[in-house]
C-alpha cells in the first residue's frame, strides 16, 4: 500500500499551511509535490517523518522505517561517513549493539556503492561536493531498509549534471528498494525523469493531481502557470 | 476593554491605533514577550532535564563519547581556568597581605585566601571560566546542528536527540567540573602564597599553617558538592538553549547569548542556595 494521506490539515500560529490535502502513493512508486515556496510542500514531509504533528486527517503507512533525505544534505559534520552511515544502526536504541564492527563496514560498504561512492568512508562531510554530501544523505537514509523515502528537494543548488545524477539514483533506490517516495521539487526535469505522480499545492490547497503527462497537458491555470515558469496566472508569490 | 465605549467604527479603530503607538503599550508588550520567552526557555530546561534523566535508565551514549567530551571540557579548559582563578587569588593577596601584615594579622592571609578560594571563588571562577569556553561551544555547536537540520535527521532515524546529544556532555561536565575546581583552588591557593610572599614578605611556613588551620572538611566537601551542580547546570543549560535556536545563523548567535546569560545565572542563584545552606 505504502503511504496513504487523508484529509490533512496543519496550521502554524493560524494560519492555514495545509487544508484538507489527500493522496496515496503505493510500493515502488514515487510521488512529485510541487508548487510555490511556502506553499507547505516541505510540510507534508515533515508530518508524514514525524517531525510535526498534524490538526487533523490521517496519514496511514504499511509500517516500517520512514527515511528523509533533507535539502541541504543534514549530514552530521562532526561524524565521518561511515559513521553518517552506521549512524541509526549503532544509535538506535533497538538496533545498538545488534551489529559487529565487521557487519557494519560491510553494509556501509554495500550502501556506499549503491550511491557510486565506494571508498569514501573516512572523509568528513566538509571534504565532499554537494553532489556527494547528497548521495551520501541517500545512503545513510537507506541504511535501515525503509519501506517511505522522503526526498526534500534533492536537486536544490546541484548543477545539472549532479541533479541527473541525483534523479538516477532516486529511482535506482526506489528499483531497489521497492519503497514508496515523495519528492518535494521545484524542478521540471525531476519531476520528468522521476515521477510516477504530480500533486501541485498552492495556498496550502491540492491544485492538481495526475501524472507527469497530465501536468504538461493539462487546461489548469495553475499547472499551465508552473510548466511555463509565468508570472502571469493564479498564483501570486504573495500567496 | 478601552474601546468599549465607542460604537462607531472608525473611531475604535483611531483610538486603538494611538494606544497602540504609546510607549507604555510598548514597554508593557516588551516586558510580556521576555516574560514569555522566560517561562518558555525555563519549561524547555525542564522538560529537557526530565527526558536526559529518563533517558539515563538506558545510558544511551559510550565511554568513548563520555571521555572525548571530558577531554574537551577538562583538558581544553584548564589553561585559561587555571589563568583566571590563578590572578583572583594573587590580585586577592595583594589586596590583604600587605594590609594584615602591617596590623599584625598576617597568620591569618593563607586562611583568608584558601576559604574564600575553597567556598567561592575557586568554583565561581572556574564556572564562569567554563561557560565562557565550553558552555558556549557546546550551545552554539547544537544550536548549528539545529539550524542545519541535523537534529531533525537524528530525530527522523529514531535517535532521541537529547539522550544522544545531552548524555555525554552532561555526564562529562559533572564528573570534570568537581576536578577542574580542586585543580583550580589549589592553584589559586599556591598563588596566594607566592603573591602573599612577594608583597608583605610573609613566608610560605607561615602561610601554609594558616591554610591547614582555617580549612575544614566542610568547606571542601561543599567545594565539590557545588562543583558537581555546577557542572550539571552549565552543561544542561548550554545544551538546552543550543536546542532552542530557530533562524539560521542569527538564531546560533542568539542561543549562545542566551546559554552564556542563563548559565551565569543560574550558577549565582545556585551559588546563594548553597550559601544560605551550608554557611548560614
Amino acid at each position: 500500500m505504502g503511504i496513504e494521506v487523508k484529509n490533512l490539515v496543519k496550521t502554524f500560529d493560524k494560519k492555514v499551511i495545509l487544508n484538507d490535502i489527500s493522496f496515496k502513493v503505493d510500493d515502488g512508486k514515487i510521488l512529485s509535490i510541487v508548487g510555490f515556496s511556502g506553499s507547505g510542500k516541505s510540510t507534508v514531509l515533515k508530518l508524514i517523518s514525524g517531525l510535526i504533528e498534524k490538526d487533523s486527517g490521517e496519514i496511514i503507512t504499511t509500517g516500517g522505517d520512514v527515511a528523509m533525505v533533507f535539502q541541504y544534505s543534514a549530514l552530521f559534520d562532526s561524524l565521518n561517513v561511515f559513521d553518517n552511515i552506521s549512524f541509526a544502526l549503532q544509535e538506535r536504541k533497538d538496533l545498538r549493539g545488534k551489529y559487529s564492527k565487521k557487519e557494519l563496514e560491510k553494509i556501509v560498504a554495500e550502501k556506499l556503492d549503491l550511491v557510486g561512492l565506494s571508498g569514501i568512508e573516512k572523509k568528513y562531510p566538509s571534504e565532499l561536493s554537494g553532489g556527494m554530501q547528497k548521495r551520501v544523505s541517500f545512503a545513510r537514509a537507506i541504511v535501515t531498509e525503509p519501506k517511505i523515502i522522503l526526498y526534500d528537494e534533492p536537486t536544490a543548488g546541484l548543477d545539472p549534471i549532479s541533479s541527473t545524477l541525483i534523479e538516477d539514483y532516486i529511482v535506482r533506490l526506489k528499483n531497489e528498494t521497492n519503497a514508496a517516495s515523495i519528492v518535494v521539487t521545484h524542478q521540471m526535469s525531476t519531476i520528468k525523469r522521476t515521477a510516477d505522480s504530480v500533486l501541485m499545492l498552492y495556498n496550502g490547497h491540492a491544485v492538481f493531481e495526475g501524472t507527469p503527462e497530465d501536468l504538461l497537458k493539462a487546461d489548469n491555470p495553475y499547472t499551465k502557470q508552473f510548466v511555463n515558469a509565468s508570472i502571469e496566472g493564479p498564483m501570486t508569490m504573495k500567496g | 476593554m478601552y474601546v468599549k465605549f465607542f460604537n462607531c467604527g472608525k473611531i475604535q479603530h483611531k483610538v486603538k491605533i494611538y494606544y497602540k503607538a504609546t510607549y507604555t503599550y510598548k514597554i508593557f508588550k516588551m516586558l510580556q514577550a521576555e516574560l514569555i520567552t522566560f517561562v518558555s526557555t525555563l519549561g524547555n530546561i525542564a522538560f529537557m532535564c526530565l527526558e536526559f534523566l529518563k533517558g539515563l535508565k538506558s545510558f544511551p551514549t559510550s565511554l568513548k563519547s563520555i571521555m572525548e567530551q571530558s577531554a574537551r571540557y577538562g583538558v581544553s579548559s584548564l589553561p585559561i581556568t587555571l589563568s583566571i582563578v590563578g590572578m583572583t587569588s594573587i590580585i586577592i593577596a595583594m589586596q590583604v597581605a600587605g594590609e594584615m601584615v602591617k596590623q599584625g594579622g598576617g597568620n591569618y592571609v593563607g586562611m583568608l585566601v584558601a576559604i574564600l578560594m575553597i567556598r567561592e571563588e575557586g568554583v565561581i571562577m572556574a564556572g564562569f571560566a567554563i561557560i565562557s569556553m565550553i558552555g558556549s561551544s557546546m550551545a552554539s555547536e547544537i544550536a548549528t546542528m539545529k539550524v542545519t537540520e541535523q537534529i531533525d535527521a537524528i530525530k527522523v532515524l529514531k535517535v532521541n536527540p537529547i539522550h544522544y546529544l545531552f548524555t555525554p556532555r552532561i555526564i562529562a561536565g559533572t564528573i570534570m567540573m568537581p576536578l577542574v575546581v580542586i585543580v583550580a583552588s589549589l592553584f589559586g591557593v599556591v598563588g596566594g602564597a607566592v603573591a602573599s610572599n612577594l608583597v608583605s614578605g610573609l613566608t610560605y611556613k607561615a602561610y601554609f599553617d594558616s591554610v591547614w588551620f582555617g580549612l575544614n572538611m566542610h568547606d571542601l566537601n561543599v567545594c565539590l558538592l557545588k562543583s558537581l551542580f555546577f557542572g550539571f547546570t552549565i552543561t544542561l543549560v548550554s545544551c538546552c538553549c543550543g536546542m532552542e535556536a530557530k533562524d539560521g545563523a542569527k538564531g546560533v548567535g542568539i542561543a549562545t547569548t542566551k546559554a552564556v546569560v542563563w548559565s551565569f545565572v543560574s550558577i549565582v542563584i545556585l551559588d546563594l542556595i548553597f550559601a544560605a545552606i551550608f554557611f548560614y
